[in-house]
């Protein structure tokens, strides 16, 4: 395999392969920071009370009021429905079950969640909940959607923080005469939490970020969504209503950067807690 | 009799606590199988959905039909503009995207310093969670005005490839560099030892080594374009024709989908052929998802 060439020119390809490699890498870099920096810097005209507060109803009223209150109300609802399913499922696979037939059905079926289009969730919804469930485009059918985007990334993030708990942990609550789920209740999860919410921040993540999914689902009324049955625009639907149509350039600008925002930080906690997680557990949290 | 020993302490705290043990265990169960529900529901749901149009048109006819015209007197439903339009701006995705993320993945794994490194998986993290709305909003007002210098209207293959491509590096550059930070650090030893410089090390032995998780990066890579739908719609034109380059307009089938679904009849011929379209793009990915499954098994073995 290696040709015999000289240690000179052996040298000088290493230069140049290392010189490659490092431009490409800051090719990277600079494509995060000039999102982040072009949106940012085109936003902050647009940042003000009148954005935050305001509705867009008036043409001169750029505000997000009702699309935030709507993106809040989905990734509440979504998480309290997607949550306890997603560390309940990861519970059984890791803690009642050992590898098999059914835990590899299942963890190919999460797989295949986990690679599925948005949109073919959104058709999914607006066949299975909106036409056969009659929940049409509502909150209801939003929050059912998006609680199956979300399932893998909680059951994979639980699993993951599952393994990273002692194993002498159970033994020890188990020595002590307490059943499986007590252990896993009072002893297992408590420790896997900082995974676990790990995992919960990048589902916050996903869901904020949703648009394909929730077009037909949830769909794109302006309005405070304030039943289950309404429909109700998000901040990334709103955000693709102004570009697409091109209504207001400045609240396109200012509603990306609102989401980047949430974007960021949604990141920097879920690092920290996964840094918890391995101060505590002693394994790494996986994305 | 037997049932007096089979059942002993029915009353007894014990076997209560047992028969809570064993409705928990069942409960649980019933959360892991939901996952496999779903995949089957949805199977079923766009399948049933796209059938009559596959019946009326006939699957090769669509899937071999140059015309799209849903709406017209005489309606035509070939997809073949869309699929071509799916994998034109996919491989120009690739193109750029995995030399891009590659070499950010040896970076991070092989020549960043330690305080470096956490950055790359970082950076990958946060282009990662940036919502595909965003990554679109962000194509039109910077990479369509740019395309448009070379002519036409900037919308088409070119900005929805390279869009794209932004999409996929932190696909390719996690997954990647996962696998290339799992060879044994024995195989570095050796080659240096035997007098192999750094690049020949990471070039003859490390990447091979870590060859089935690279693949996978970039089989995961071509599931993420071929399915993403927010991004692409707003920088690539939409028009439903075969591209004739990169300049030119073009529709992919999930664009197709988000663009047509709000207005279709429900029931019609026309919503029939947008689940056939899903349908397509449906069995392209369980494709993905098997060829993934085989790759990294493959690998552990």
């Amino acid at each position: 395999m290696m040709k015999s060439v000289k240690k000179h020119d052996r040298k000088r390809d290493e230069r140049f392969a290392f010189a490659v490699i490092k431009a490409l890498s800051l090719t990277t870099a600079l494509v995060l920071l000039l999102i982040i920096g072009y949106i940012t810097w085109n936003a902050i005209p647009a940042l003000n009370w009148q954005f935050v507060a305001g509705t867009p109803g008036d043409p001169l009223n750029t505000g997000i009021w009702p699309m935030a209150v709507n993106t809040l109300l989905l990734v509440v609802l979504t998480l309290a429905i997607a949550l306890p399913l997603g560390i309940l499922a990861a519970v059984y696979l890791k803690e009642y079950v050992r590898e098999g037939p059914f835990v590899s059905v299942v963890r190919s079926a999460t797989e295949n969640l986990a690679g599925m289009p948005s949109i073919i969730f959104g058709l999914f919804g607006l066949v299975f909940f909106g036409k056969m469930l009659g929940l049409g485009w509502s909150l209801a059918n939003g929050t059912l959607t998006a609680s199956i985007i979300i399932l893998p990334t909680i059951m994979r993030t639980t699993e993951e923080a599952l393994k990273s708990v002692p194993q002498s942990y159970r033994e020890g609550s188990l020595a002590l005469g307490a059943t499986r789920w007590q252990t896993v209740k009072k002893v297992v999860l408590v420790s896997a939490f900082p995974g676990i919410m790990s995992g919960l921040m990048l589902a916050i993540g996903r869901v904020v970020g949703e648009t394909a999914a929730l077009m037909f689902t949830l769909g794109s009324s302006d309005r405070v969504a304030t039943s289950l049955m309404d429909s109700g625009r998000t901040l990334a639907m709103h955000l693709y209503m102004l570009a697409h149509e091109g209504l207001s350039v400045e609240g396109a600008f200012a509603t990306a950067f609102v989401l980047v925002v949430v974007v960021l930080a949604v990141n920097v906690t879920a690092e920290m807690l996964a840094n918890r997680a391995l101060g505590r557990g002693g394994r790494q949290i996986g994305r | 009799m037997a049932s007096l020993t089979l059942f002993p302490k029915a009353g007894n705290k014990a076997s209560a606590e047992k028969r809570t043990e064993r409705i928990i265990k069942g409960g649980l169960m019933l959360c892991a199988l939901l996952s496999v529900l779903v995949v089957l529901l949805i199977t079923v749901m766009v399948f049933k959905e796209a059938w009559p149009a596959i019946k009326q048109q006939g699957l090769l006819n669509m899937i071999t039909g140059t015309s799209w015209k849903p709406t017209a007197a005489k309606p035509r439903f070939g997809l073949l503009p869309m699929i071509a339009g799916s994998f034109a701006v996919t491989a120009l995705a690739l193109l750029i995207g995995v030399p891009v993320g590659l070499a950010t993945a040896i970076y991070g794994a092989e020549l960043a310093t330690v305080r470096v490194a956490p950055l790359v998986g970082r950076m990958a993290g946060i282009l990662a969670g940036i919502p595909s709305v965003v990554y679109g909003f962000f194509g039109l007002m910077v990479i369509v005005p740019a395309v448009r210098l070379l002519g036409g209207t900037g919308m088409g293959v070119l900005s929805a490839g390279v869009v794209l491509a932004m999409m996929i590096l932190p696909t390719v550059i996690s997954v990647s560099e996962a696998a290339i930070r799992a060879v044994p650090g024995e195989y570095r030893e050796a080659s240096l030892a035997m007098g192999a410089t750094k690049w020949q090390t990471i070039w003859h032995v490390v990447i091979p080594a870590a060859k089935s998780g690279i693949m996978a990066s970039v089989v995961l890579a071509i599931g993420r374009a071929v399915g993403e739908t927010m991004a692409v719609i707003l920088v690539a034109g939409n028009i439903p024709v075969i591209p004739k380059g990169l300049l030119s307009a073009t529709r992919t089938l999930t664009v197709n989908i988000a663009l047509e679904m709000g207005y279709v009849r429900p029931g019609s011929l026309h919503y029939s052929a947008l689940f056939a379209a899903a349908a397509v793009l449906f069995a392209f990915i369980m494709l993905i998802n098997l060829s993934v499954r085989m790759i990294t098994r493959g690998g552990s073995r």
